[in-house]
């Protein structure tokens, strides 16, 4: 456990640390502030039958800043060090694999956390200035923000994997953009083309994680999706963990 | 472990590395007493590095085994690494961080508690003369500081054994000896094996040598052993003013004397460079008396015995000889 208390404390130094850590921060609280300006400016010009955190979810802002944050966050976490060869004192230290692991992805799920807290903080100042909670309603801000902690843990993981893969950032970043974008469009296709009742269909479904959002966003938490994102995001972390085992036999 | 892992630090048997059809070392077999600082001599591409890199644990051999403290180097990789200290090739370090702050995170990676860490970093940065750029970032530092770094990195734990691959690499001359002295120094309490293609590092720090060309073990002894091997133990140089002839006769009859060439030198001088067998002790002294006997006169008198570089040369060339042959 104090090895990787150290190792974490060293990741979320290099996120904190450095200056490309702030510019991925700055970069999406921008976009998280036009988002949440929109959402408002929205609330305030039409009428409307949705909470403030399912426009938020329905809103492209969302999906664009979880798709682009996670490879920026993850792409550097292996791949950085295998380029610069401090892999090799790291993994000649007596640390295992896993904690080495686990410590990169606690890592950037907690830098991921702190990108998208404010703007549930913004949500819930304006709470006390909407006393409605029909519009804003705190359950659905705090399923919303577990819900965005759940999807972006997934989407951690696969960066960790297209870092593991890779020496290069930008192939590692591509990765898992690739892998991202696949799985986000799975999840549009359930939501807007129209279902066949194939099994396909059923499957998409059963691992939309647009459907998964969405009831988060109401205040629905449901345990079916969670166990999905669970296991996916260890599956993942479990083929990244095969990755640094695998360099030992190269 | 058994009584032969107390003896011996590090124990490798038919280690062989493949990367595809490509064989880096072959079948390497070879052992290392504790307290004994080996070298790693040989040019580049010999297979030095993918040797060290098993030993440290980081790659796994295609065949064979190897052994640090007793615990294999595969399968207990977890206790190897806590009895190394290991500064691989090109120094690879966290830019990002300053010098006391990486000696006491890597500290703390290496399993001590924060008070040892902090100890122990300021011990080693007294010991590698790091104090002055305590507070730097490394990214900040000359090529020869980070090197420092990297060996006080190695030495921080005060491991049983330290691996190091080209310590000296990029440090102005006194900044060498200074490492080279460091080195020595840290023989009998830790076990230290170098990795370099500088042959004089080698000669001058380590009691061994293993001399890897190709990936096979070329020769391993220790240095002064290893000269014999060219056939000769010693080359003198001598001046001497004498009738040539009479000198000639005395030379031939000189005892152990394997070759001589004698040119003449200024006033009436002979310069006479003579090649004696690897059997025979120091012979200037018989010389000096030949001189006196005769009623001589001499100005010069210089032993040379041959360097590892000589060793090393004839020993690659005469692989390179017998590849040759075999083709």
């Amino acid at each position: 456990m104090k090895v990787f208390k150290t190792l974490l404390r060293r990741e979320l130094g290099v996120c904190f640390g450095v200056l490309n850590g702030y510019v991925i921060v700055s970069a999406a609280l921008f976009l998280v502030g036009v988002c949440f300006y929109d959402l408002v400016y929205r609330l305030n010009n039409q009428p409307t039958d949705m909470t403030l955190t399912e426009m938020f979810f329905f809103s492209w802002y969302f999906w664009l800043i979880l798709l682009l944050s996670a490879p920026l966050i993850t792409m550097r976490t292996f791949a950085h060090e295998k380029s610069t060869g401090t892999y090799e004192i790291l993994m000649t230290a007596p640390v295992n694999d896993i904690q080495v692991l686990m410590s990169k992805f606690c890592g950037a799920l907690f830098f991921h956390a702190i990108i998208w807290l404010p703007v549930f903080i913004s949500m819930l100042l304006l709470r006390f200035y909407i006393n409605n909670p029909l519009v804003v309603n705190i359950t659905s801000i705090i399923t919303t923000y577990f819900a965005v902690l759940m999807v972006g843990a997934l989407y951690i993981s696969i960066g960790c994997f297209g870092s593991a893969l890779t020496r290069s950032q930008i192939v590692a970043g591509m990765v898992s953009f690739t892998l991202g974008m696949g799985i986000f469009m799975l999840s549009v296709n359930v939501l807007f083309v129209v279902p066949d009742p194939g099994p396909i269909s059923l499957i998409l479904a059963k691992i939309s994680l647009a459907d998964y959002m969405r009831d988060c966003s109401r205040g629905i938490l449901d345990s079916r999706p969670f166990i999905f994102l669970v296991t996916s995001t260890f599956l993942f972390l479990f083929l990244t963990w095969r990755v640094l085992e695998w360099r030992r036999w190269r | 472990m058994g009584d032969e892992s107390k003896e011996w630090m590090i124990e490798v048997k038919g280690l062989t590395k493949r990367y595809g059809d490509f064989e880096a070392i072959s079948n390497l077999n070879f052992t290392v007493k504790r307290g004994e600082i080996l070298g790693l001599l040989g040019p580049n591409g010999a297979g030095k590095s993918t040797t060290l890199r098993i030993l440290s644990t980081f790659l796994a051999a295609t065949s064979g085994t190897a052994r640090v403290a007793g615990f294999d180097v595969f399968d207990e990789s977890h206790e190897v690494r806590k009895r190394i200290g290991y500064m691989p090739e090109n120094n690879p370090l966290y830019y990002d961080m300053r010098v006391y702050e990486y000696l006491k995170y890597r500290g703390r990676l290496k399993g001590l508690d924060a008070r040892q860490s902090r100890d122990r970093a300021e011990t080693v940065m007294k010991e590698c003369d790091l104090e002055d750029v305590r507070r730097k970032m490394i990214r900040q530092l000359s090529l020869g500081y980070r090197q420092r770094v990297g060996l006080a990195d190695a030495l921080l734990s005060e491991p049983e054994l330290i691996i190091l691959d080209e310590p000296t690499l990029g440090l102005d001359p006194n900044q060498v000896r200074a490492a080279r002295q460091l080195i020595k120094n840290l023989g009998g309490k830790h076990t230290v094996l170098i990795s370099s293609h500088i042959l004089h590092e080698i000669e001058m720090t380590c009691n061994r040598v293993l001399i890897l060309n190709q990936g096979k073990i070329l020769a391993s002894d220790d240095t002064t052993h290893l000269q014999s091997v060219m056939g000769q133990s010693s080359r003198v140089v001598a001046e001497i003013k004498a009738p040539l002839e009479d000198l000639k006769f005395s030379l031939k009859n000189f005892e152990g004397l394997l070759a001589v060439d004698i040119s003449a030198a200024e006033g009436e001088y002979y310069l006479c460079s003579l090649s004696f067998g690897a059997e025979t002790a120091d012979p200037r002294e018989e010389l000096y008396k030949m001189v006196v006997r005769n009623n001589w006169l001499l100005r010069e008198l210089t032993i040379s015995r041959p360097s590892l570089e000589d060793v090393f040369v004839h020993l690659t060339r005469k692989q390179q000889d017998e590849e040759e042959d075999e083709e």
